[in-house]
């Protein structure tokens, strides 16, 4: 009920995750202050920055794994610090997140593992076992279906992380480095797959500090490209 | 039936999302079935107990002798003096004078068949008394009155021990048995905790994508409980298999003899495993609760 009001007030005003004046910091000095963010419904945006600015943390807000110390996060028009656990929850089946340290569970197969938003939000798993197939296939992990997370590699997993990130067909994709450990040509068709899903109207944020992926990006979807440095968020100039 | 496997497979439902935990599994399992085992044995010694000293306490209210020795001429008035006092005690259900020729039966052991006519032999009048039971001190008090010849004896310098005895040990019976099933509790809940604070890892990754505190709960929880549930089920089974080997009632009435559970009795040990899944329920629940509150 609540999430399909959620669903209404998105489409109609557009905004998917919106920080404002959002600030963040670990104990002590804030990391970032004074953030503002709109992620319209199908926008594309990369995040860059220095390492240790602060993508990471301002990505995790977007899904409610932190909570901002200044101003507020919206998911779906929702403020994170008002959501219930199981609000959250269901916000996080609707959003498909790569994260850096790409987490999987050791003791089932690749298949299983990227199965599992769908097993846990209680879909059902078996009729979607051709599109499981497609996408590990797309990935480069065809033949991987049945290696366990603990056998792949640095590369394998992040592919294997954004496959998972995107099983589910959800409303937003946050990318936290998806393309960290991979070679060139793996980058730019996992790029190729974010595209082709932000054309299908999917809300993309992608954190990277490869600015050839990003010079790549344009020819593929027009994006924008923000930068955070120095405890600030701003819309990076087009002298990348 | 289809739902059954798919909880008890090793990989059906949703708590194939737990990681198995090999030596952790076997050793809950074995422990269960261990405490079970124990405390259907506690519980059928506290049963026997408490039947012993119901059945002793009983007969020891309810039967009783009174010995009337006098010089020859007065044997005959006392005992009705102490036969009148009966018929008027409260409690009493019946009084009886034994016979010269059920007295001499009693004594032909001891004395062979002597002339008995000629010794003073006491009389002796049994008295049984009503379910209520009759107030001894009362009766002795009467009789003495009545009958200045007359003692009774309720048996209770001899039965009063072993009924005290057997009470204690009911209650050490049931003292075992609260403590086994606190031990269980306490092993149960360790192992929960273990696993789930062991599992940080697995919950932060189900919590990322999607799933509710509810769902990966339930997971843990089932898993512990069916646990907990099959190693208390199979203890109760042997436990209950070995008490039903031991000699049943009517061999005696001895202690030993009656250690079997009686009728309804029997349903009692089904108790155990239902009480390790309860336990095992809450201290899987709570502990996940706990792990869940600790992540966004
Ligand atoms: N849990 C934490 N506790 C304390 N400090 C933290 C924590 N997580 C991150 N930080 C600090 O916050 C800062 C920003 O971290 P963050 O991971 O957001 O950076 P980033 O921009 O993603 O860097 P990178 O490009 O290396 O991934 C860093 O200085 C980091 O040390
Ligand atoms: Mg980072």
């Amino acid at each position: 009920m609540g999430q399909d009001c959620a669903t209404l007030t998105a489409v109609q005003d557009g905004v998917v995750i919106e920080l404002s004046d959002a600030a963040y910091g670990f104990g002590g000095e804030p990391l970032f202050a004074g953030v503002g963010l709109t992620l319209g419904r199908g926008s594309f945006h990369f995040l860059t920055g220095p390492s240790g600015a602060g993508k990471t943390t301002l990505i995790r807000l977007c899904y409610a794994d932190l909570l901002p110390t200044g101003g507020s996060v919206s998911i779906f028009g929702h403020r994170t610090d008002g959501m219930g656990r199981d609000e959250i929850a269901a916000a996080r089946q609707r959003i498909g997140v790569v994260h850096q340290d790409c987490q999987f569970l050791d003791h089932l197969p690749l298949i299983d593992n990227i199965a599992l938003p769908l097993t846990v939000s209680g879909r059902p798993v078996e009729p979607q076992m051709q599109n499981l197939h497609e996408l590990l296939a797309w990935v480069g992990l065809g033949h991987r279906a049945e290696a366990h997370p603990p056998e792949l590699s640095g590369g394998e997993r992040q592919r294997a992380a954004l496959a998972r990130a995107v099983i589910t067909d959800p409303d937003v994709i946050l990318a936290d480095e998806p393309t960290g450990n991979i070679d060139w040509d793996m980058s730019v068709r996992l790029l190729t797959l974010l595209a082709e899903l932000n054309r299908m109207g999917k809300t993309v944020l992608l954190a990277t500090h490869d600015l050839a992926l990003i010079r790549a990006a344009k020819a593929q979807v027009s994006a924008r490209v923000l930068r955070i440095a120095g405890g600030r968020l701003q819309l990076a100039g087009a002298d990348l | 039936m289809s739902r059954i496997a798919l909880i008890l497979g090793p990989d059906g439902g949703a708590d194939r999302v737990v990681p198995p935990t090999g030596a952790t599994a076997r050793l809950t399992l074995l422990t269960s079935a261990a405490m079970a085992f124990l405390a259907v044995f506690a519980l059928a010694l506290s049963m026997a107990a408490g039947r012993v000293a119901t059945t002793w306490a009983d007969a020891l209210a309810r039967t009783a002798t009174i010995r009337i020795s006098a010089p020859a001429g007065e044997i005959g008035p006392q005992t009705e003096a102490v036969l009148r006092v009966l018929d008027q005690t409260p409690g009493v259900a019946a009084a009886r004078a034994l016979t010269d020729e059920e007295q001499r039966e009693l004594l032909d052991p001891w004395f062979g068949s002597l002339p008995l006519d000629d010794l003073p032999i006491p009389r002796l009048v049994e008295v049984t008394g009503t379910a209520e039971g009759y107030d001894v001190e009362g009766l002795r008090q009467r009789l003495a009155a009545e009958a200045p010849g007359a003692v009774l004896d309720d048996h209770g310098r001899w039965r009063r021990p072993l009924v005290t005895a057997a009470s204690r040990l009911r209650l050490l019976g049931g003292i075992a048995l609260v403590l086994i099933l606190g031990a269980s509790a306490a092993m149960i809940t360790l192992a929960a905790d273990a696993a789930l604070a062991a599992n940080g890892q697995v919950i932060r990754t189900l919590r990322l994508v999607g799933a509710r505190d509810g769902y990966i709960a339930r997971a843990f929880v089932r898993r512990f409980t069916l646990r907990a549930v099959i190693g208390a089920a199979a203890g109760t089974l042997i436990g209950a298999l070995a008490v039903m080997a031991m000699p049943g009632p009517g061999i005696g009435e001895g202690f030993l003899t009656g250690l079997r559970f009686r009728g309804a009795e029997w349903m009692l040990p089904l108790l155990v495993p239902v009480f390790a899944g309860a336990v095992a329920w809450l201290a899987t629940g709570a502990a996940a609760r706990r792990v869940l509150r600790g992540m966004r």
